[in-house]
Parts: C-alpha cells; structure tokens; sequence
C-alpha cells in the first residue's frame, strides 16, 4: 500500500458514522513513548535518530499488526504527501513541518498511525469514527502491550513515562474527540461550552489540533492533565462527562433551532446546498463552512435526500492536498479554487433541487 | 474599560504579553483572567511580595547552576525551548522542574497511571452496565419512574447472556 491507495478509500473513521455521529466525528487516543538509553530529539545527532528509527521501525515490523502497516518515510516526502497525510490526520503538522530522519506506519484501515520521531521517539495514535473511546482505547493498548517486551520504554518512577516535554509526562495519553457544534455555534452558547471545558483543564481546539482555528464548526476536545490520574480516570471524564453533555447541549440547540426558528435554519441549509452546487470557485474556508451548515441540514432532516457519507467525504475530499493529488499536478490557490468547487458540484450534481 | 472577553464585567486585571517581540495588551475582568489561567491574588501582605522575591533570586539562581550531566542541557535551556533534552533531566532538574510539572499538571506531581508490562482493558459491557446504573440512580433520585423502568429493562437485557 502506498499514499496514493489512500485517495481511493475513505478509510475507517472518516466515512462519517459510528455512535453519536450526528455530534461526534471521531475519537482519537494517542500514547507518547521514548527509548530508553536514548537522548530525546532536540539533543539527538542524526546518528541516534537513524537508530531509533532503525529500532522502532523493526520492533513495529516484528510483530502481526505492524507487518499489516505500510511505512512512509516522512523525511523523503513531497511536501504534497505530507500535507496529505495531516489532512487524513495521519500525522501531526509538526511532524510534516518538522526536520531530519523521521516517518510513520500506518494500518489499512488508517485507524492506527505510528508517528516515529515526532516530538517523542514514539507517539501511537488510533482513531475511531464517532464517540467510540473504548475499542480505540483496546486497540492502543494492543499495540503497547505488544511493543513493550520488544523496546525498553524510558519510565520514571515517580513520573511514569517521559516525555521531551512534561505537559505530556505520566500517562503520555492525550484523548481527543472531534465534535461538530454548529447548532451551539448559531445560538451563541458555545463560549459557556468552552468555559466549562476549561474548568475542567480540558483543551479545546481547531480542526487540525494545536494553534488551528476553528473553522467550519469543527471542534476538537482534548484533556490537558496527563499525570496524577490513571488512563482509565482519563477516559471515564471524557465517556462519562464531558462528551454526553456537550452532545446533550448540542443537541438542544438543534431542537430549539428547527421548533423556533424553522424558517432561518432551512434558509441557511438551503443556501449553503445552492452555493456548494452552483459556485466556480471556492475556498477551503469557505467550503468547510458550507459543508457544516448542509451537515447540520441532512442530520436535522430538512436536507432528505443527501446521505451524510458524501458530505463526510466531501470535507476531507476538498482539502488542498487531495486535490491536488486528484488533479496529478501542483494547483496555485486559484486553481484550487475552482478545483474544488468542481469536485464538489460532481459529487452533489446526483442530488438535484426540488427532489425534498 | 469593559472586560476584552465577556464584554460585560470591569476590566480589572491588565495583561501584557509578549510574542515573538510584540507586545499584546488584553484587558480582563477577574472572573475571565482566572477562567484563562491567570491567578488573581487579592490583599496581598508586602511580607508575602519579599519573601516570594527573595525565594525566587535564590531559586533562579540555583536554576542557572543546574545542568544534567548525561546530555548536557541547563535549566535555563530548557525554559527556553520547553522540550527537555534527556530522561535524565527529570532527576537533574529535581525541584525547579517538580513545581513546574505541578503547575503544568494541575498540581499532580506523581503518576497513577500504568507500568510497563501492564495491560488495562476496557470491557465495553461493563461499562454500559455502569453508565446504566448511573442513569438508573439519577432517574429515581428525580423521581422519573418512567425512564427508570427502561432504564432498568436494558439493564436486564444485559445480564442475559
């Protein structure tokens, strides 16, 4: 398998679906490891990279799961794979932005994806459509019960695993789950959301995590204390408490929206519909931004006939990268632009108007 | 001068940070500086101001002295680039890094969670199990007996197996 074999899949979790779709996108869990004996990457020459590469990279080939993934030297990346694979979420922006001897393993599936030498040697991450902690969480814990006897992990015993930096330490675990909130958005209410979340030491963020805005509605929850609580405490806030009634808000917003203020929201749905079916040329922002408010119309039922799977597809379809791995040459942003208004108006052009 | 954030409260508390050598000023009531992290200490005694001052000449001084002798990394290195250079810091580092790991993890300084060679597993019936029997608690404490006795159906739906 290769990047390309990418393009022609959706993968697992970003078909869209799964428990809580119509609020939860996915459910990622990430662990964050390093090699014992080794320095962390801010003090490795090229060698030691080289070798904890070499390291990883057969501890993770030795095993079934590992010899399943197909490996991506990030380091001899075009620019326009790299790009690709932090649009599927597959790697940070970090690790594409970053330098020297580094990759990743990813399943079939693209739900696991091994980033080697990222800001840790090691950062394991496996991603599940919808609110889905659980099985993500049994998946994870597969891979490191299964790399553990074969790689000396550096643990601490009063901080338990490090980490290059120590707002990661402990645990190493970072849970985030991508939520879609434009209902709260529309009323206005998601600053008391963000507040509540902060309370509880939670960080709240764009589409593509750390210093990413939030566009399109698009919100990513994640937890910022890794140390002092166990995996499972960690888990339990996000499944117990925190997600159920951001999603219970969000869903009262929806209500509120289609009982008290039908006309407008079928007004917004139905332009958005129009525009993405009829615009030459369109920005990713502005795509992202249409996408969610026709999201919101299918899942409200005031959009009938589009299923939600070719939205879903849509959002990931209509980034730069794709696009121009789809086109076969490098797009300047107007050619983007117009490529991207036309992969829209051919996937919508099935679902004519006047067909509610 | 109205809060920056909420709009709606007193500014009070006045911020100026730097990024990248710009100067950003944000003007916050207190309810907001605290929601952003930012501690507000009321009546504070001049006592108290010395001895914080004293403690910190003494502890930044201190600070520049450390230096792990396995990769080499001072501490004043590592304040400035936030990544930490070996595992050995972490005992190199002793005290200044434990209140700083303290103020980043919210005041935990030890780990709870798994070892090596440990296995923690989630059983996804077990945990329906409990969520149900919470909601089953909560239901009867606000005396909605409906929603109980659904909620107590699915629960033995569970048990069978």
């Amino acid at each position: 398998m290769t990047i390309d074999d990418l393009l022609q899949s959706s993968g697992e979790w970003l078909a869209g679906g799964g428990p809580m779709g119509d609020v939860v996108i996915s459910s990622r869990v990430r662990l964050a490891r390093n090699v014992e004996g080794f320095p962390f990457l801010s003090r490795a020459t090229a060698e030691q990279r080289r070798n904890i590469e070499q390291l990883l990279f057969q501890a993770i080939h030795a095993c079934d799961f590992g010899r399943q993934t197909f490996y991506v030297n990030i380091e001899k990346s075009e620019p326009v794979d790299r790009q690709l694979l932090v649009e599927r979420h597959l790697i940070s922006r970090q690790h594409a932005d970053g330098e020297g001897c580094r990759g990743v393993a990813i399943s079939p599936t693209e739900t696991l994806s091994l980033m080697i030498n990222e800001e840790d040697h090691l950062r394991m991450q496996v991603l599940r459509r919808g609110m889905n902690l659980d099985e993500a969480w049994n998946e994870i814990m597969l891979v490191d019960r299964t790399l553990e006897p074969a790689v000396d992990f550096a643990f601490h015993k009063q901080y338990g695993y490090l980490t290059a930096c120590p707002t990661n330490v402990g645990t190493g675990l970072r849970v985030s789950v991508m939520l879609h909130l434009p209902a709260l958005k529309l009323t206005n209410e998601l600053e008391k959301m963000f507040r509540a979340a902060r309370d509880m030491r939670l960080a709240v963020r764009g589409l593509y995590g750390e210093g990413t805005e939030a566009i399109g509605d698009f919100f990513q929850v994640s937890n910022q204390i890794t140390l002092g609580q166990s995996e499972e405490e960690i888990l339990d806030s996000f499944k117990m408490n925190v997600i159920p009634s951001i999603v219970n808000y969000e869903r009262q917003a929806r209500t509120m929206l289609k009982t008290d203020k039908s006309a407008a929201l079928q007004d917004r749905v139905w332009r958005a519909l129009g525009l993405l079916q009829n615009a030459r040329a369109i920005s990713t922002d502005e795509a992202l931004y249409l996408l969610s408010h026709l999201r919101l119309g299918i899942v409200l039922e005031c959009v009938k006939h589009i299923d939600l799977q070719t939205i879903s597809e849509l959002f990931i379809a209509t980034q730069s990268a794709h696009l121009q791995k789809r086109s076969g040459h490098l797009l300047d942003d107007q050619g983007r632009s117009v490529a991207r208004a036309e992969l829209i108006r051919d996937r919508l052009a099935r679902y004519r108007p006047g067909e509610n | 001068m109205l809060c920056q954030m909420c709009k709606k409260r007193t500014a009070t508390v006045h911020l100026t940070d730097l990024l990248k050598d710009e100067k950003h000023e944000r003007h916050l009531c207190e309810e907001c500086a605290s929601a952003e992290g930012v501690a507000v200490k009321q009546n504070v005694s001049l006592n108290d101001v010395l001895n914080s001052f004293l403690a910190s000449q003494s502890s930044v001084q201190a600070m520049a002295h450390l230096k792990c002798p396995e990769c080499g990394i001072t501490f004043m290195e590592f304040r400035n680039q936030g990544l930490l250079g070996c595992p050995h810091d972490y005992d190199a580092f002793e005290q200044p890094l434990e209140a700083l790991i303290a103020r980043a993890q919210d005041g935990h300084v030890r780990h709870a969670g798994k070892s090596p060679g440990q296995v923690i597993e989630v059983d996804p019936v077990q945990q329906e199990r409990q969520r149900l029997q919470r909601e089953l608690r909560e239901a009867v404490q606000c005396e909605d007996y409906e929603q109980a006795a659904k909620l107590r159906d699915r629960l033995e739906e569970l048990k069978r197996p």
